[in-house]
């Protein structure tokens, strides 16, 4: 089973789709040049502080708002190893499983997580947060087919045995 | 057991019997729109993630330009150009300046009964025909596009019983803003909101737009308003069909059940930066406003351009205040041109745009600035949702958008 820990962000309620990308900077030709500006409006220093491997931990409603998929993308394209949060906005959550942003649900993590802390994953088993286990429910097997190829496009590629 | 409105659209579309909550089924997609907000990213995946591009069928895709139109960057107008060749290549439907994409799919496209697919988070707006429209990303729309299909994961509906009518000067944005307060920006997360009972009935096809199109604000999957003769009337004046009436059944399973009565909605106004975020506007208190907006997917509606001219007529914009004015199509436009509308938009000092998204997305016309405050008829009102990351923008209802405009602060009518 996969397991991985992180360092945490702490982000709160309600982040939606414009704070974790602004229209303003949608334009731009690639997402590399977009990440920069994430979470901007809410903490503009955010996205240069992100190193390869953190987590993102949340309150409920993560990814509200736009159907941009440049949202999830830009996420995945800082290296952030998965988000967790209380609750994910549907549109948000399909986009994210189809660019291959591992997503997870516990509804009390936020609550005792510091910003800094350090957590485990043991994927679709548990979190451990300061030697105390956190159950998460397993997401559906094709999901996890679609994250683990990388995002749907590549999923269908493997089935269809092109790649 | 019975089914929803939702459940009932997903069965026809999966072609079985019958479906149920939290079931996985594939569906054949009768229309799939995207506009210029993404279709470039997914042209561009089109071309270099797939192996083996097709489309399975051209005559299902709908493309409209309607967020930054007309471009107004470089960037963007490469944006609309691969999009404009790419409909052009494949005998894509394709609008260009006629309007809200919503708009355009209302009046040319949906019928009840059917499932749409768009890359727009207010696709949810179709269920003011008693369709099934529901907001995904470009690579889903890539996959609906190559195999005709997509799946879903069958919502648990929530009810919600409407009584009576709504009083004079109270509008279907403030009974839809109430009920997203009540409920929460997530209160329906992945459910079908159903808007049912004689109340929704006494609404016209326009007020169910403005119910339906803000359902994804409380995370719904979609709204869908019971359809009736009024929905028979709306699609076949305009040449379609309305041949799947689909209304819950008696024994149907609700998540939940509200009662509204519409006799008892006040106006109301969401307040900086979150839709749920309401209260009535009674208790705004002093709000002075910088920009106000009349416009969007959510109220450019004929209606919406009524009762803005009926406050006013004989009257002057603020003079500390620019007054945006929308139309949601080109069709609404010339109606308000009929109308005699534009004349007293024109003459109290609003601008009149051209039919887009405008200041509602925060991009091309009307952005606001550091400190300013915006109200507006949007769809949201996020953390720089309408231009710099220190900018307010309060929701209210085309009438306290209006009746603010000219008092320089936010005021009902």
């Amino acid at each position: 089973m996969e397991q991985f820990t992180g360092k945490v962000w702490v982000l709160g309620d309600d982040i939606d789709t414009d704070i974790i990308i602004p229209t303003e900077y949608l334009a731009l030709k690639t997402v590399d040049d977009m990440k920069q500006y994430a979470f901007s409006p809410l903490r503009p220093e955010l996205a240069g502080l992100i190193q390869d491997g953190d987590i993102i931990v949340a309150g409920k409603n993560f990814g509200c708002g736009s159907s941009r998929e440049q949202a999830p993308e830009i996420i995945k394209h800082l290296n952030i190893k998965c988000v967790i949060a209380k609750s994910f906005a549907r549109i948000f959550f399909r986009n994210s499983i189809n660019n291959g942003l591992l997503l997870i649900e516990h509804p009390t993590l936020y609550d005792v997580v510091k910003e800094g802390d350090t957590v485990s994953v043991a994927l679709n088993d548990k979190i451990t947060h300061n030697g105390v286990d956190y159950k998460i429910n397993p997401l559906p097997d094709n999901l996890m087919e679609i994250i683990n190829a990388g995002g749907l496009v590549k999923a269908m590629q493997k089935r269809n045995g092109l790649r | 057991m019975g089914m929803t409105i939702g459940e009932k659209i997903i069965a026809r579309a999966a072609g079985v019997e019958s479906v149920k909550a939290g079931e996985i089924h594939t569906v054949n997609l009768d229309y799939m729109m995207s506009n210029d907000g993404t279709t470039h990213l997914t042209v561009d995946m089109f071309h270099n993630k797939l192996k083996k591009p097709r489309i399975a069928d051209k005559d299902k895709l709908v493309f409209i330009v309607d967020h930054n139109i007309p471009a107004e960057n470089p960037k963007t107008a490469a944006a609309h150009r691969k999009m404009r060749e790419f409909a052009k290549e494949h005998g894509i439907k394709f609008y260009e300046g006629k309007g809200v994409c919503h708009q355009i799919m209302v009046e040319d496209f949906v019928e009840p009964g059917q499932l749409i697919m768009g890359a727009d988070s207010h696709t949810c707006s179709y269920g003011a025909l008693g369709a099934f429209g529901t907001g995904i990303g470009c690579t889903d729309f890539l996959y609906g596009m190559v195999t005709g299909k997509s799946w879903v994961m069958v919502p648990e509906t929530i009810r919600f019983n409407l009584t009576g009518k709504l009083r004079e000067g109270v509008y279907p944005r403030d009974l839809i803003l109430t009920i997203i307060g009540d409920v929460g920006a997530n209160g329906c997360n992945y459910k079908v909101m159903e808007f049912a009972g004689e109340g929704a009935h006494n609404l016209s096809i326009n007020d169910r737009f403005v119910l339906c199109n803000l359902a994804v604000e409380a995370g719904a999957k979609t709204g869908i308003v019971e359809p009736d003769e009024k929905v028979v009337e709306y699609v076949e004046s305009r040449g379609r069909k309305a041949d799947n009436l689909f209304v819950s059944d008696s024994d149907a399973v609700f998540e939940k059940v509200y009662e509204y009565d519409l006799s008892k909605i006040e106006p109301v106004v969401a307040r900086p930066d979150f839709v749920d975020d309401v209260i009535p506007l009674s208790e705004v208190g002093e709000v002075k406003i910088d920009q106000a907006f009349l416009g969007s997917c959510n109220n450019g509606r004929i209606d919406d351009l009524r009762v803005a001219a009926n406050i006013l007529k004989g009257k002057k914009v603020h003079k500390d205040v620019r007054f945006i004015i929308a139309p949601a199509s080109n069709s609404v436009y010339l109606q308000a041109v009929e109308e005699g509308l534009m004349e007293i938009f024109l003459e109290s000092g609003a601008m009149v745009m051209n039919a887009n998204c405008s200041v509602c997305w925060g991009s091309c016309q009307g952005v606001i600035g550091e400190g300013e405050v915006l109200i507006s008829t949007g769809t949201r009102n996020f953390k720089g949702r309408a231009g710099h990351k220190d900018s307010k923008v309060y929701l209210g209802s085309a009438a306290t958008v209006t009746a603010s405009a000219i008092a320089g602060k936010i005021v009902g009518a």
